[in-house]
């Protein structure tokens, strides 16, 4: 008898529960990227303790699962807001279009490096992205210049000059933002020092670039009209042997790890190896040491720009979207010497900053990428 | 025991010759052996069993024990009616009264990067606390006290010990001070700064070991280039190997020297003099004594001769820690005055989460977690516990119900992210309901601790003796009351065991959580079952990757709640099942 009772309740609460969610939502639901989590988690948090209105729920999906969800619709069950370390990239955005999300306010917010690091207690490294690429790459140019599986197994094998110790390089797996960036910015960048590389980067039209793939010996299966897309898949391919390994997307993990084995380096954000000063150092990339001042003023070559994306057909129906907006590019946050530079974010300059501020003012919505 | 038998039938052996005894005693020795060898393996594995339970123990407990107590700075707050405005108090500049005490307690630290730093030290929380301290009490505008507030999370490190290791030695050889402006010039005997001259010749001497060893490395580069014969090379390196050579004597005299004459390097150990609360770093040592800057505003006042002195060693070097010296010195002369108190982290226990460690808590995971079981609970225990009813007592025997047990048994097999994906295409998509709500994830472990409690409550009915359910219909009680007023009774506290365990499991869950959006930075503390939450293994996944020292500590602290909860569960399980469950 009692059980009766008491699923019929049961029944009955869930129901109201059910029921009382198609009212509107009133908080600011905020989804992207895990590199630009560490940052607007910090905004969310002083914007709910200033203002009167809920702190904004913030979901860490990564930079193209978040795009996802937020091109889903429009509506209190999709989100208002997606965090990105990345542009958004046409497929997305038209796919939020058909979705019906259309006027989008591209807002980007500053920059992030992204550091080659080591403990402390092993020998500081000095590379160029070109010894990156030949240390990481799954194939390089061989001695004929053809595509050859990387024999490297030590860095004084890639440069003479660098340590005579074993290739063992901690990172993130490809799911992650930050190994998006790094094979971008660091690997491409690699790649590119190498001629015919180069050469089939820019290469257009069927000729030039088969003629180029043959030169390298890159199998014809792999052919397509535009040669980047070649290149991408030369460069992007980082080598399956054991001298990368992947560990994660918790860059903490891989700071541990570094300072328990001297011998490896790591791959991972900025903030990090800030917060960590004591146990790692980063190495320099290309004569420039990884700072702050160094990153802010675009010296340091492997550093990326962190967007974040705003629906506009939900502001104002979600409260305290414009009083976010506001929070995050007041000079306190974003400025100079805001709370985001203490913690690791490098500030866009001025005129940057005052082009973004003005967007968000007018909301501003983005071109057609 | 059948070593046991055989010994007692060897008697018998004994009439039917001694050839079979024989070959019994042979074999005898080994079997011996391999009954002490595994009883040996059983013991060393419970032992590495437990061995590895206690290195987990400790060290989680270890790293997590400093995470419940929390360093606490004192300020002369100012309601000055400039700064707080009578009318609208809240809108008022908190943080300038904030940073206003901080100036006037050590107005030496004037620069723009060092008043950054100054600020720094206390946490963001003090400006809120202080609105809400006025917003309160109105009447304490125009009024001045002083108040506790909460330190920054790399000032609370540098209580704990995280940040470097702070030697104090109080010396009483006698000193004298001279002041040349900002400069501080401190002369005395040897035995005054023998500790800083040993700390130099160290550094020194790793200098040195480190410029010999580049000279060896250089000598055989040399060796290698002139046999290959490229002239150029050998000239360059050459040059080089002549300054290392320059630079290796410099340093051995430097060393040998008996009147030291030495700038302080930055890979080496700070040194800070006090002198009766004034903190004199030291930068240079030279054969009569030291000198160093003053971290004070105004010395005049101070005695130029000292009989005793404190002697304080920042062991790590100023490049290898987050504080600089001077905001080290700013921390110590705030212990000296009696301004820094270690408490009880109650904000732990009342906050939700937050990106300053100090300012973090867990009561809106455990919150989350509570919401989340209890719409778990009030799921699956009764579906769990009708069904099993149903299943065991009511169901023919036939294909279908063996089919239904079948599938029952594999889903309890399922790995949990399933659950989370199903939750997410059923109750998320298709019901609407919102993301990273408690309904939503106890929806989602209800499917996944509902198999669990069918199966322990089958069993638990099926333990029933059947006499029970004879007696019952014997005097005229229908199925359904004998199954209600006799056997469901009698297997209750089997089924409540089933129960509690499938909710532990609940409780340490977080993959299908991840699907549902649970996975979030959420401040707020939920106040209902569709309120944005996370749960407690999500919160120690989330902290554990945040970049801040701070939430180290914090994690473990949240691991030692979560097991605190799953052990309490347990033992609730082992309590229930001892005093309530009957034997027949």
């Amino acid at each position: 008898m009692k059980l009766k009772t008491f699923l019929m309740a049961v029944a009955f609460s869930v129901s109201v529960l059910g029921a009382g969610q198609a009212s509107a939502r009133d908080y600011i639901s905020i989804v992207g990227s895990s590199t630009v989590y560490p940052f607007a988690t910090v905004v969310a948090e002083k914007f709910g303790r200033s203002t009167a209105y809920s702190t904004p729920k913030i979901e860490s999906t990564g930079s193209g699962g978040g795009m996802k969800l937020f091109c889903g619709g429009i509506g209190p069950q999709h989100p208002d807001i997606s965090n990105a370390s990345r542009r958004m990239k046409k497929s997305e955005q038209e796919r939020c279009a058909k979705n019906g999300v259309r006027d989008i306010v591209e807002v980007k917010v500053g920059y992030d490096g992204i550091a080659i690091a080591n403990s402390k207690r092993g020998p500081s490294f000095e590379l160029s992205l070109k010894d990156v690429f030949l240390a990481l790459a799954k194939q390089i140019p061989g001695p004929d210049g053809k595509l050859i599986d990387n024999p490297h197994q030590s860095w004084k094998d890639v440069n003479s000059s660098l340590p005579d110790s074993r290739i063992e390089v901690l990172g993130p797996p490809p799911t992650s933002g930050t190994r998006d960036a790094f094979v971008e910015l660091a690997m491409e960048g690699g790649a590119k020092r190498f001629a015919d590389l180069k050469a089939l980067r820019s290469a257009r039209g069927e000729d030039e670039v088969k003629g180029l793939m043959a030169k390298l010996g890159i199998p014809m299966s792999a052919y397509n009209k535009k040669g980047k897309k070649v290149f991408q898949a030369v460069a992007h391919a980082i080598r399956e042997d054991g001298a990368y390994v992947e560990v994660g997307e918790n860059d903490n993990l891989i700071v541990q790890k570094l300072g328990d084995n001297p011998d490896a380096l790591g791959v991972f954000g900025f903030s990090f190896l800030d917060q960590n000063a004591d146990k790692v150092q980063g190495s320099r990339i290309d004569g420039v040491d990884i700072t702050f001042e160094s990153i802010a003023k675009g010296d340091y070559p492997v550093s990326r720009p962190l967007y974040f994306y705003v629906k506009k057909a939900h502001v104002g129906t979600i409260p305290g979207i414009e009083g976010y907006l506001k929070e995050f590019s007041s000079a306190k946050a974003w400025g100079d010497e805001g709370y985001l530079a203490d913690k690791g974010m490098i500030p866009m300059p001025v005129n940057e900053r005052e082009a973004f501020g003005s967007d968000i003012q007018n909301l501003r919505s983005m071109s057609q990428l | 025991m059948w070593c046991v038998n055989i010994v007692s039938s060897m008697s018998d052996l004994e009439h039917t010759g001694q050839r079979a005894i024989n070959t019994v005693y042979a074999g005898l020795g080994r079997r011996y052996a391999a009954e002490r060898r595994f009883r040996l393996y059983g013991m060393l594995a419970v032992l590495s069993g437990l061995a590895f339970l206690v290195v987990m123990f400790t060290s989680i407990i270890s790293n997590g024990y400093s995470a419940f107590r929390q360093h606490y700075v004192q300020l002369t707050v100012e309601y000055d009616e400039s700064r707080v405005d009578r009318n609208e108090p809240a809108a008022s500049d908190f943080e300038g009264i904030v940073k206003s005490s901080m100036r006037e307690m050590f107005p030496w630290m004037s620069g723009r990067s060092d008043k950054r730093k100054l600020y720094g030290l206390v946490s963001g929380d003090a400006a809120y606390a202080i609105r809400d301290r006025v917003g309160d009490n109105p009447s304490l505008i125009g009024s001045r006290e002083a108040l506790w507030v909460l330190l920054d999370d790399d000032a609370d490190m540098f209580f704990k010990g995280y940040v470097t290791p702070v030697r104090r030695q109080l010396m009483s050889s006698g000193i004298t001070l001279a002041l040349e402006g900002e400069k501080a010039v401190l002369t005395g005997d040897e035995a005054a700064f023998e500790v800083i001259v040993t700390a130099v010749r160290d550094h020194l001497q790793a200098q040195l070991a480190v410029a010999r060893k580049e000279f060896e490395d250089m000598g055989r580069l040399l060796e290698e280039t002139e046999a290959g014969g490229d002239r150029d090379e050998v000239v360059r390196f050459k040059a080089k190997l002549e300054s290392l050579r320059m630079q290796i004597s410099g340093l051995q005299a430097r060393i040998s020297s008996t009147s030291l004459n030495e700038e302080l390097g930055s890979g080496m150990p700070s040194f800070l003099i006090n002198l009766d609360g004034v903190y004199i770093r030291i930068n240079a040592i030279t054969a009569t004594g030291v000198s160093g800057v003053v971290f004070a505003e105004d010395v005049t006042g101070l005695p130029t001769i000292f009989d005793q002195w404190q002697l304080v060693t920042l062991e790590m070097p100023p490049a290898d820690r987050r504080l600089s010296d001077k905001e080290i010195v700013v921390l110590l002369a705030l212990q000296d005055r009696g301004q820094v108190e270690s408490r009880f982290n109650s904000v732990f226990f009342t906050a939700g989460d937050s990106r300053e460690p100090e300012q973090s808590g867990i009561l809106g995971a455990l919150k989350g977690s509570m919401y989340m079981l209890i719409v778990t609970l009030l799921l699956s225990f009764p579906i769990g516990v009708a069904a099993a009813v149903y299943l065991e007592e009511f169901a023919p025997q036939n294909q279908w119900t063996d089919f239904i047990e079948v599938n029952i048994n594999n889903l309890a097999a399922v790995p949990s992210i399933v659950f989370g994906l199903l939750g997410l295409a059923v109750f998320i998509n298709f019901f609407g309901l919102p993301r990273s709500a408690p309904l939503v994830g106890g929806l989602a472990l209800t499917l996944m601790t509902l198999p669990t409690i069918i199966i322990s409550g089958r069993a638990a009915l099926k333990s029933i003796p059947p006499s029970i359910r004879e007696a019952a219909l014997g005097i005229g009680a229908s199925r359904v009351q004998t199954v209600f007023y006799h056997v469901l009774p009698l297997a209750l506290p089997g089924m409540l065991t089933g129960t509690i365990i499938g909710m532990a499991q609940a409780l340490g869950e977080s993959a299908p959580l991840l699907m549902i959006g649970m996975v979030a930075f959420v401040v707020d503390v939920p106040q209902g079952f569709t309120d944005p939450a996370t749960v407690l293994p999500v919160q120690i996944y989330l902290w554990a990757d945040s970049p801040e020292r701070a939430f180290v500590e914090r994690t473990s602290a949240a691991i030692m709640v979560l097991l605190g909860f799953l052990i309490t569960m347990n033992a609730l399980a082992v309590v229930l099942r001892k005093r309530f469950e009957r034997r027949w």
